[in-house]
């Protein structure tokens, strides 16, 4: 069986209320889910011994500057014993701006959802130590929104005195 | 020098202490890098024997700033950083003289961005701008020939009764 039909068939099995969705785009297989379901998913991914997806490469978010669903987390993770990509995407709203952590299963994805906590605001429930990682602690804003202008917020960053 | 020239004759020559003093501040000055990026390397070439910043005196590249009397901002400062600059610029002892070399230094260059300073000169008084990007070696040596020249200028009591800068001091019990 080729890999993308093991994949989709054990997430169908395994999650069949998870709004699950596959596509294929440049040759890169995409899995859109609830974003409730991300911390069992992603176990499953990385635990299952068919699949072994044991690198998590990147995870950031898409601002897309609309009102329902605003944000889109992406995890990009790599299965080295097939040499397979694969992409996964969770819808965050506004409304809602959390998503669960899933640096239980990968532990590389502290940071960078330290880092997507940072630029995009999203918060990540049950995160060992989610704080700021590139701005300073005190700054209030999240540079990488669309609404954040490119010069930023005149004295949002305070600078010495002359 | 040409000195011993003059004083082949009586062994003595009369002079203003100011000039004397100018002359060896202005002949000696121990630059403190301030490398926070690509800059840096064209400083680090200025200093190579090709281009041999020894022969204007600012070979002793000095790594504290107790040390120092000019600071070579070579490089992107960003607001996290400026505090950092600006702690190293006040422990440099006075008199003191400040580069901002390269465009990201002096302009913010082309980081038009929320992180980075758009010019030192919010929070430094600079001496002299260096353009490019970065500015090749001759470049620098002629920012700091042009400090020489104005370090030259200077006399004592252009130092005298400055005002020192508030101690921000932190008490850790």
């Amino acid at each position: 069986m080729e890999l993308k039909e093991l994949i989709s068939q054990k997430l169908k099995t395994n999650f069949p209320e998870a709004d699950l969705d596959f596509s294929e785009y440049r040759n890169e297989f995409n899995v859109k889910f609830n974003k409730k379901f991300v911390n069992p998913i992603c176990k499953l991914l990385k635990e299952d011994s068919e699949l072994e997806f044991l690198l998590c490469e990147d995870m950031t978010a898409v601002d897309w500057a609309k009102i329902k669903n605003r944000f889109t987390v992406v995890y990009h993770i790599f299965s080295i014993k097939h040499s397979f990509r694969l992409v996964l995407k969770a819808d965050v709203d506004v409304s809602d701006c959390a998503i669960d952590t899933v640096s239980s299963v990968w532990k590389t994805s502290n940071w960078q959802e330290r880092e997507c906590y940072d630029m995009y605001g999203i918060k990540f429930n049950n995160h060992p130590d989610l704080r700021r990682i590139y701005m300073p602690e005190e700054f209030e804003h999240h540079p990488l929104r669309k609404d954040f202008p490119l010069l930023g917020i005149p004295g949002s960053l305070p600078l010495p005195k002359k | 020098m040409g000195l011993e020239a003059k004083l082949n004759s009586d062994g003595f020559l009369v002079t203003q202490l100011d000039a004397v003093v100018a002359w060896a501040r202005k002949n000696s000055v121990y630059p403190m890098p301030m490398g926070i990026s690509c800059c840096a390397i064209e400083m680090m070439a200025s200093a190579d024997p090709k281009y041999d910043i020894a022969r204007f005196g600012s070979e002793v590249m000095r790594f504290t700033p107790r040390q120092c009397d000019l600071m070579i901002v070579a490089g992107t400062v960003t607001y996290k950083m400026s505090h950092v600059v600006r702690k190293i610029y006040e422990q440099m002892p006075d008199p003191k003289w400040v580069i901002a070399m390269g465009a990201c230094t002096s302009t913010g260059g082309m980081y038009r961005s929320y992180s980075v300073v758009q010019g030192i000169d919010q929070f430094l008084p600079v001496d002299v701008y260096v353009a490019g990007c970065p500015p090749r070696p001759d470049n620098l040596l002629n920012a700091l020939i042009q400090i020489q020249n104005k370090i030259g200028r200077t006399r004592a009591r252009d130092f005298q009764n400055l005002k020192l800068p508030e101690l921000n001091v932190i008490q850790n019990n």
